[in-house]
């Protein structure tokens, strides 16, 4: 016994001394307990870090902590607005005519020519430490002609002993602007800013035969100065101050400052990366970001961890001193004027199943969580008032849940081209609008949401501009307002549709045969059976036999471009609080099949689209109101989608995380955040002490299992070798005789 | 020995070519060029001209396999076929759809899916033959008909059962392992031991059936009828004569695999988190990224022709009668 200990349970215990406490199933070093930092996950590696490419809510994650656009969204303030980031003031929109005369604000839209804003930033903000602005003595830059000697023994960013900083300025802004129409880069937004900031289509030839020239020269990688390309819609004024030229009114073009889109870029940055030979490493701009943001990227190996430091020439930036009444009790005001960023580091470890991620959420590795539907009901239980909150083992573990309607819609379309369920007639209408009574999202979101979700009375998301709750938001098609709360239309009165329609009790009354649509899906495992079972049943009220298509993505979107399908699941989450980002998608200019657009149901109503384009560039206002409620109460009417439902995010918070409100549009929260990394510590040590008697118990159990086997063994062997003694000899005596 | 090598190189270039081309048809018949622009491109806002630019920018724009506005030669090589396929064989993998270096990708990720590939397949090789020896030796025995009950019990679960299962037990319950991720240098071990158990445990069943097959075969031969006659112990009859003589199917089995280690685990890797080139093929996939499906493909061929090859030079070592001519 005194021998199993030693070599069994002495280098166990030696181990766990060796530890110094640290539980064994950490997945961090034991040196970064309880520091400041922030644990969190990622699924799928980021594509692009570039600013002007990146657009993935995967990838704005990071870009957004690290560049800073000109404007940033109030984190407490509801409904959403927009505040400087790096600027001294918000940018006021100026109008002119065509001859240059400046106009008054409220001039009708259909006068001004353009649009100037113009942008003033805050002196004295400089970039993160990065080698691209390293200088030598002279002032010259050390790493912006490197040779394959000196890139020799580079493998990383962090490879390059020395860094540099400078000021922002002006012109960073505008050369990520001019970045847009890069020949070599994809922009997902050239496409709609060359049709408003002036001259940016032009632009991008100009580029694209710059490109082509220097190619024979620097090869076709090589560095385009865009600031001797001048471009008209884009320009400086002095080194804090640059203009943007805007066709006609746009002002929406005020949320896309908010986005990584127009966040600067030095030149120096697109110098030094351009070089040969970076590429080749994977170092480039795409990679190893360059910003003046909170945060920086120190490591990024997208296989396995991302790692944001703070930036130590980050401007001065404080906690926001206002909010909404409710932020006071949350406690979200406490550090109310404070520095910012709170947190000192942030690991994003890539976990891509949820199984794992889940369970080291409960062990305290990971600071907050999602909710998977197979984690759901450890998770979430719901209260008699029917309110979600967490279940009485997460509230031991002192996890909180924090939920918010997102600004996204999930939606069925008609597509509008198909004989039978699209068009304007008066009987395709009401088949859609029978067809929006049977479908009963209050059922599908409880059953195959776990009730995350709001049924939608329309295309705008709450919390959007536009929006209306209560009684003067509920689309009377589908619903009436009962007992202070809508109420589905009975199915009556669905089926007296249909029959109005030309489908009594859902047969074809011109031809006598059944009604048969068809619903285009993306393919889908058995998981899926029980929600495509359940909607045919919905369909199976009104009597009308509904068949599946499933296919893969690309051949579901092909047929969407092509205008193949016929009733199709969609969804949009949106770029920015205003109600055109909705209603744009309902645009007849935006129908996929002939323009490529976004609206994927092809609707198109001559009055809705005048009503759109009055819309679009009106600053909010009553009358603006009137004309939103118009739209929607005619796409009510046109049913052109069944409205769906706007999902609800449910989020899971250990108790060490702090200042969490929940911002469906502004992506660059980290700063705000607070992490107590002394009590996650203290939890996770609770949380995660070893359990060694399985594992003893199972040495023993082997131990124990030899044993008879030796004891057989040995006695095999002593029997084998007398029984074929024996038999030797007997065969010996046999052949003598 | 050296021109039958050779002469297996040059038949691995018509086999490695064919590999290629049923890969790139199976993957062009699931995808168009377009799919994979708006699969990089993303799905908002992604008009026409990106998709063609993103085309043109990766050589997509050419027709498949036969280019009909070319003259010559050049209705050939003038193709993303040849194009894509011609680099290949001077290994030069190119770049993957978001811009990373599909080489030092696959530098990189080697040494993860090696690191937990190598000690499974050592492990386990011990462990199955161990286990196997014992089965063989305790023949017709209540431990040979056990061991066998649970061997194909052991073979009738799902690999993914195994991982899920020990990562509840091992990490969750127990606290003894992280359940996932990955750690460089000596940090890497804490993150293996967990995938180096599983994928022993979750081997066992097939292998070590089968070696006792092999063991059982051999045991029954006439050499080892004299060699028990002659008095040998068991254990030297075991271990000296029918292991021995066991090593030609056994190296079949375990020489072949070998170069494989590199390529890693699907399943394993995504599950605990691995860095290595079995995740970076299910990301690929997933993604649509051609040129790392196509390079993984052409990698995993290569290597396998490799492993046989070292297979048949491996057999002239344990078996001095066989000649490779």
């Amino acid at each position: 016994m005194k021998a199993l200990f030693k070599y069994l349970l002495a280098p166990l215990v030696a181990l766990l001394s060796a530890c110094g406490g640290n539980p064994w199933n950490n997945p961090y070093p034991a040196a970064d307990a309880g520091k400041n930092i922030l644990y969190s996950a990622f699924a799928e590696r980021p594509k692009h870090l570039d600013p002007v490419q990146s657009y993935s809510s995967n990838e704005i994650l990071l870009t957004a902590q690290i560049y800073e656009p000109p404007l940033q969204y109030h984190y407490l303030k509801r409904p959403y607005t927009l505040i400087p980031a790096t600027t001294t003031k918000m940018p006021v929109a100026q109008y002119f005519d065509k001859n240059g005369t400046q106009l008054p604000d409220d001039v009708d839209a259909v006068q001004i020519a353009y649009t100037i804003y113009e942008i003033s930033i805050r002196p004295g903000i400089r970039y993160q430490p990065h080698p691209a602005f390293a200088k030598n003595e002279q002032g010259q830059f050390l790493y912006h002609d490197l040779t394959a000697k000196d890139l020799a023994e580079i493998y990383k960013l962090s490879d390059f002993s020395r860094t540099g900083t400078r000021e922002l300025t002006a012109e960073d802004y505008v050369f990520e602007i001019k970045r847009l129409a890069h020949p070599r880069l994809h922009s997902p937004i050239f496409g709609l800013m060359s049709d408003y900031i002036i001259g940016l289509k032009e632009y991008s030839a100009t580029l694209k035969a710059a490109a082509g020239a220097q190619a024979g020269q620097q090869g076709k990688d090589g560095y385009l100065d865009l600031n001797s390309y001048p471009l008209e819609g884009a320009q400086v004024v002095d080194a804090h101050t640059y203009r943007i030229k805007i066709q006609g009114k746009y002002p929406q073009f005020m949320y896309w400052l908010a986005m990584p889109f127009f966040a600067p870029i030095p030149w120096e940055a697109e110098r030094f990366y351009t070089q040969p030979g970076l590429a080749e490493k994977n170092i480039t701009l795409d990679w190893y970001p360059v910003g003046t943001g909170p945060y920086m990227l120190t490591e990024n190996d997208p296989n396995r961890v991302m790692i944001l430091e703070k930036n130590p020439n980050f401007h001065g930036e404080t906690y926001p001193s206002e909010g909404m009444p409710e932020d006071e009790q949350a406690g979200l005001l406490a550090d109310a004027g404070k520095p910012l960023p709170f947190i000192d580091r942030v690991v994003f470890s890539r976990d891509k199943e949820s199984i794992p991620r889940w369970n080291k959420f409960l062990q305290g590795y990971y600071d907050a969580s999602g909710i998977g539907s197979d984690s759901f009901d450890q998770a979430v239980q719901l209260t008699g008032q029917g309110e979600a909150t967490v279940t009485e083992a997460m509230k031991a573990q002192g996890i909180r849940l924090e939920t918010a309607v997102a600004t996204s819609t999930y939606y069925m379309g008609f597509n509008m081209l198909d004989p039978v369920v699209g068009g304007l007639s008066e009987s395709a209408r009401k088949l859609r609008q029978a067809i929006s009574i049977a479908v009963d999202y209050e059922e599908y979101v409880s059953i195959f949401a776990n009730g995350r979700g709001i049924p939608a009375q329309g295309p705008i998301a709450p919390g959007i501009t536009g929006h209306r709750d209560g009684r003067e938001g509920v689309n009377s098609v589908v619903y009436d307002w009962l007992h202070e709360r809508p109420q589905r239309k009975p199915i009556a009165a669905a089926r007296a549709l249909l029959a109005e329609a030309g489908y009594p009790n859902g047969m074809d009354a011109k031809t006598g045969t059944p009604l048969v649509l068809y619903f285009d899906v993306t393919s889908r495992g058995a998981d899926d059976k029980s929600s495509l079972d359940w909607m045919r049943k919905q369909f199976q009220k009104l009597n009308i036999q509904l068949v599946v298509r499933s296919t893969d993505y690309n051949r579901f979107q092909d047929k969407i471009r092509k205008g193949n399908a016929q009733i199709f699941e969609w969804g949009w989450n949106a770029d920015y609080p205003d109600p055109e980002n909705f209603l744009f998608l309902l645009n007849g200019a935006e129908r996929k099949v002939d323009n490529d657009g976004q609206n994927a149901a092809n609707y198109d109503n001559p009055e809705y689209n005048r009503l759109f384009e009055q819309m679009k560039n009106m600053e909010d206002s009553p009358k603006r109101q009137q004309i939103i409620d118009r739209m929607v109460e005619i796409l009510r009417h046109d049913a052109p989608w069944l409205w769906g439902y706007h999902p609800k995010d449910y989020g899971l918070y250990h108790a060490w995380y702090g200042n969490v409100k929940s911002n469906k549009l502004s992506h660059n929260n980290i700063k705000y955040f607070r992490i107590d990394g002394s009590l996650r510590e203290q939890k996770r040590r609770e949380w995660n002490e070893p359990v060694l008697w399985p594992a003893v118990l199972g040495l023993l159990a082997l131990v124990a299992s030899l044993v008879p086997a030796i004891i057989a063994y040995r006695r095999r062997e002593q029997g084998t070798g007398t029984r074929q003694a024996s038999s030797v000899a007997q065969e010996a005596g046999a052949g003598n005789a | 020995m050296l021109n039958y090598i050779i002469r297996r190189i040059l038949y691995a270039i018509p086999i490695l070519i064919g590999v290629n081309l049923i890969t790139f048809t199976l993957f062009f018949v699931v995808n168009t060029p377009d799919d994979m622009a708006r699969m990089q491109l993303g799905i908002k806002r992604v008009t026409p001209e990106a998709i063609e630019k993103w085309k043109h920018e990766r050589g997509y724009d050419k027709p498949l396999m036969f280019n009909d506005s070319e003259e010559g030669a050049a209705k050939f090589t003038r193709t993303i076929f040849f194009e894509k396929s011609a680099a290949m064989f001077a290994f030069d993998f190119g770049r993957a759809d978001d811009g990373r270096d599909i080489a030092h990708e696959i530098k990189t990720r080697m040494l993860p899916s090696l690191a937990i590939a190598l000690p499974v397949f050592l492990l386990g090789l011990v462990a199955y033959i161990t286990f196997a020896l014992v089965m063989a030796f305790f023949r017709a025995t209540y431990v040979d008909f056990w061991g066998v009950v649970l061997c194909v019990a052991l073979m009738s679960i799902s690999s993914l059962f195994y991982i899920i299962g020990g990562q509840f037990l091992i990490s969750k319950l127990w606290h003894l392992v992280p359940i996932s991720g990955y750690g460089s240098g000596l940090d890497a071990g804490k993150f293996l031991v967990l995938p180096v158990i599983i994928g022993v445990i979750s081997g066992a069943g097939a292998s070590t059936r089968w070696y006792r097959t092999i063991f059982l075969e051999e045991m029954s031969k006439d050499y080892v009828r004299t060699a028990r006659a002659k008095g040998l112990p068991e254990s030297i009859v075991l271990f000296r004569h029918v292991l021995r003589n066991a090593m030609i199917p056994i190296l079949t089995g375990a020489v072949v695999v070998i170069p494989l280690l590199f390529l890693g685990s699907l399943i394993a890797e995504s599950f605990f988190g691995i860095p290595g080139l079995g995740s970076y093929t299910i990301d690929a996939i997933n993604s649509q990224d051609f040129a790392v499906v196509r390079a993984m493909v052409f990698l995993g061929s290569l290597l396998y022709i490799i492993g046989l090859i070292l297979t048949d030079i491996s057999y002239t070592l344990v078996d001095p009668r066989i000649r490779l001519e």
